[in-house]
């Protein structure tokens, strides 16, 4: 009897978790493969990961130029967010600023493991919240633009928001998003900023910070756990198993990871993140962090609920039926992630909204 | 075994279940769709496209389908869905053939960077390549039929694929979409043309496909090498005029109208070094399409020889 959860099947996951299985996947499945690694954006990712494991001289042509071709990309973006981060350097060299890269800039601007070969599409930038309105003036007289949001749009980032309406230059078009914080609003109250931008780590010569190593990997769980719709989060888990992998061999760091998460109030999004990138992709996290870890573990009912619902929502698969229970499981996560953003009353409201303005631009384009 | 080995009945059916396999140029796809009309029209243009082998995997599933719910008969419309997402907003149902073509560009352009990829027209004639590349309405694709049918062999209408590492081209002989006047135009030169039906109110007006000569699909293996760059250019009622174009210009227009230039960097630069360094740059701007093919039979016919 085959007693293996159903994602173990899942091609994307059974490759992430063992490189060397890809000589094995029969035609269908290495459909599947290409079709997941597109999806999720770690045709890059895997592209390193084969080659690094000398794999890819197995590989049909095709599914090696589908590979290949996200590594391109990836390496091609990862170019382009790099040289945003230098044109917002220049543009705001008066102001004297503290500017910490967040996520995948930051991976890539501190040349990190998980760099190599990841999509990065937005350039992802934390400063002062006092220096917020500042920074966004000076960045539009340098010419840089509002991506075209209504009023309502607007508003809605300024209020609810850990982050500013994003900003692209019209020359580069690359996202620029600039946060104050690295969760929403209605979490973020027991989340000590200060102590962020205090511990950060300059990485060049000109000043660029980036998180230090217990806070980037706090903040890559929150990001998944607490910020994000997780549908589709894939990614966001294989950057986690890969910052706790590079950082574990620093002195201190597995010890600190639990203490720092509960200092900042990020406890669960860290448990859960533990959990799931031991369940689903076999991370080889030490048992002493695992264990830690348990001090946020929530109710077993929550748990129970996450366990089936987390793995359905971060492995989107044709394959897998969406039966009305995983429906279910997609819903109550998507009002959970709104949910921890804003207070009931402004999140029906503005669920309300979203829907109706869906279905009118549905409309409009009929 | 090719597409038209099939029996329309068999088409419609493996359209319906789990989708038909083809190879088109160097690319693998698997195509689903339960629309008739689209069955018909794909077994007609991709007639002599040859049945992937099952060992064979397919790069692009893509599939035709059409929304559920209202939409099945308040004006039913056409998804295109690559790995089961939806890039683009739904055409009308009936417009299902210009939604794929224009998909698979995108599938295209967007996940491939195996080649330097380059928005042109490209031919062949005695083992070179014509290149012209064009942005949309420069006159590229009738051009690039009328070619098709007075002696050169169909590389591509839309994408000439440079590859690695000796910048010849690899041919991927789709149909040709060929929008308004151009579609009786090019029946009127080609008497013998297929076409598949005549769309209406597409985004970009009437659009028929003229299916690819049997010929050019069947030798979609055999690459050419560059010789000729050309960029097109038509404007009705100018006097048509085919001016040498000097290199360094004729590499920075050709950079602007690759797709992944920029991505593929260092080998973009050296893949297209080559391109203009092999080839002799031209500008042709016409108002009368047999004027441009007077034009363009020279370079044919003093064809250097090949090394």
């Amino acid at each position: 009897m085959n007693t293996a959860p159903w994602f173990t099947r899942h091609p994307l996951l059974r490759i992430l978790r063992s490189p060397g299985d890809v000589a094995q996947l029969s035609v269908p499945e290495l459909e599947e493969l290409i079709c997941q690694a597109r999806q999720e954006r770690l045709g890059g990712h895997l592209w390193h990961v084969l080659e690094a494991n000398s794999l890819l001289q197995s590989l049909h042509p095709v599914v090696r130029r589908q590979l290949w071709s996200g590594f391109l990309e990836a390496e091609y973006h990862r170019q382009r967010i790099l040289w945003e981060a230098d044109r917002i350097h220049w543009a705001l060299r008066d102001l004297g600023l503290s500017i910490i890269l967040l996520k995948g800039g930051a991976y890539a601007a501190a040349n990190l493991d998980i760099a190599k070969g990841r999509f990065v599409r937005d350039l992802d930038v934390l400063l002062p919240k006092e220096c917020l309105s500042a920074a966004e003036k000076t960045l539009i007289e340098a010419g840089w633009e509002h991506v075209v949001l209504d009023d309502y749009d607007q508003r809605y980032y300024r209020l609810w928001s850990h982050e500013l309406p994003p900003l692209v230059h019209p020359d580069r078009r690359t996202e620029l998003d600039l946060h104050h914080a690295i969760v929403p609003r209605s979490s973020y109250r027991r989340l000590d900023m200060l102590s962020l931008h205090a511990s950060a780590i300059v990485i060049d010569t000109r000043g660029t910070k980036v998180l230090a190593p217990l806070d980037m990997t706090l903040h890559c769980a929150a990001h998944l756990f607490q910020t994000g719709e997780i549908r589709g989060g894939l990614r966001d888990l294989v950057d986690f198993a890969a910052l706790v992998r590079q950082f574990s061999s620093q002195p201190a760091f597995q010890e600190n990871l639990v203490p720092r998460a509960l200092q900042l109030g990020l406890g669960r999004p860290l448990y859960y993140a533990l959990r799931y990138a031991t369940r689903l992709l076999n991370a080889g996290i030490p048992e002493p962090l695992m264990h830690a870890s348990e001090a946020a573990r929530p109710s077993p009912l929550v748990l129970a609920f996450m366990d089936f619902a987390i793995p359905q929502a971060l492995l989107r698969s044709s394959a897998h039926n969406e039966s009305w229970l995983v429906r279910f499981g997609h819903v109550s996560l998507y009002i959970r992630s709104h949910w921890l953003r804003m207070p009931p009353l402004p999140l029906a409201m503005h669920i309300a909204r979203k829907s109706l303005r869906r279905w009118k631009f549905r409309e409009s384009n009929a | 075994m090719m597409l038209g080995n099939l029996q329309p009945g068999e088409i419609v059916g493996e359209l319906r279940a789990a989708g038909i396999r083809l190879r088109i140029g160097p690319f693998h796809i698997n195509v689903r769709s339960e629309d008739a009309l689209f069955a018909s029209t794909f077994g007609l243009l991709y007639a002599d496209f040859p049945l992937l082998a099952t060992n064979e995997p397919a790069e692009f599933r893509i599939e035709l389908d059409h929304p559920k719910g209202i939409r099945r008969w308040w004006r039913p419309q056409v998804r295109f869905l690559l790995d089961d997402s939806q890039p683009f907003e739904p055409f009308p149902k009936s417009h299902a053939m210009p939604l794929f073509e224009w998909g698979f560009n995108w599938c295209i352009y967007e996940h491939i960077h195996e080649f330097l990829i380059m928005h042109a027209a490209a031919l062949e004639w005695g083992g070179r390549a014509l290149i012209m590349p064009a942005p949309p309405g420069s006159g590229k694709s009738t051009l690039c039929a009328a070619l098709t049918h007075s002696g050169w062999r169909l590389l591509s209408d839309e994408f000439a694929l440079i590859r690695k590492p000796d910048s010849k081209i690899v041919p991927i002989p789709r149909p040709i979409g060929l929008k308004e006047h151009s579609i009786e135009l090019i029946r009127g030169i080609a008497p013998s043309a297929r076409f598949g039906p005549v769309f209406s109110d597409t985004r970009k007006g009437s659009v028929a496909h003229l299916k690819p000569p049997t010929d050019a699909v069947s030798g979609a293996e055999v690459v050419a090498a560059p010789a000729w760059l050309v960029f097109p250019r038509y404007e009705a009622g100018t006097r048509t005029t085919l001016q040498p174009l000097g290199k360094a210009s004729a590499f920075v227009r050709a950079s602007n109208n690759c797709f992944n230039y920029g991505a593929l960097r260092k080998t973009g630069f050296t893949l297209l070094s080559a391109v203009i360094d092999e080839c002799d740059c031209y500008e042709l701007r016409f108002g009368d399409l047999n004027q441009a093919l007077d034009q363009l039979k020279p370079l044919s016919e003093n064809l250097r020889r090949v090394a």
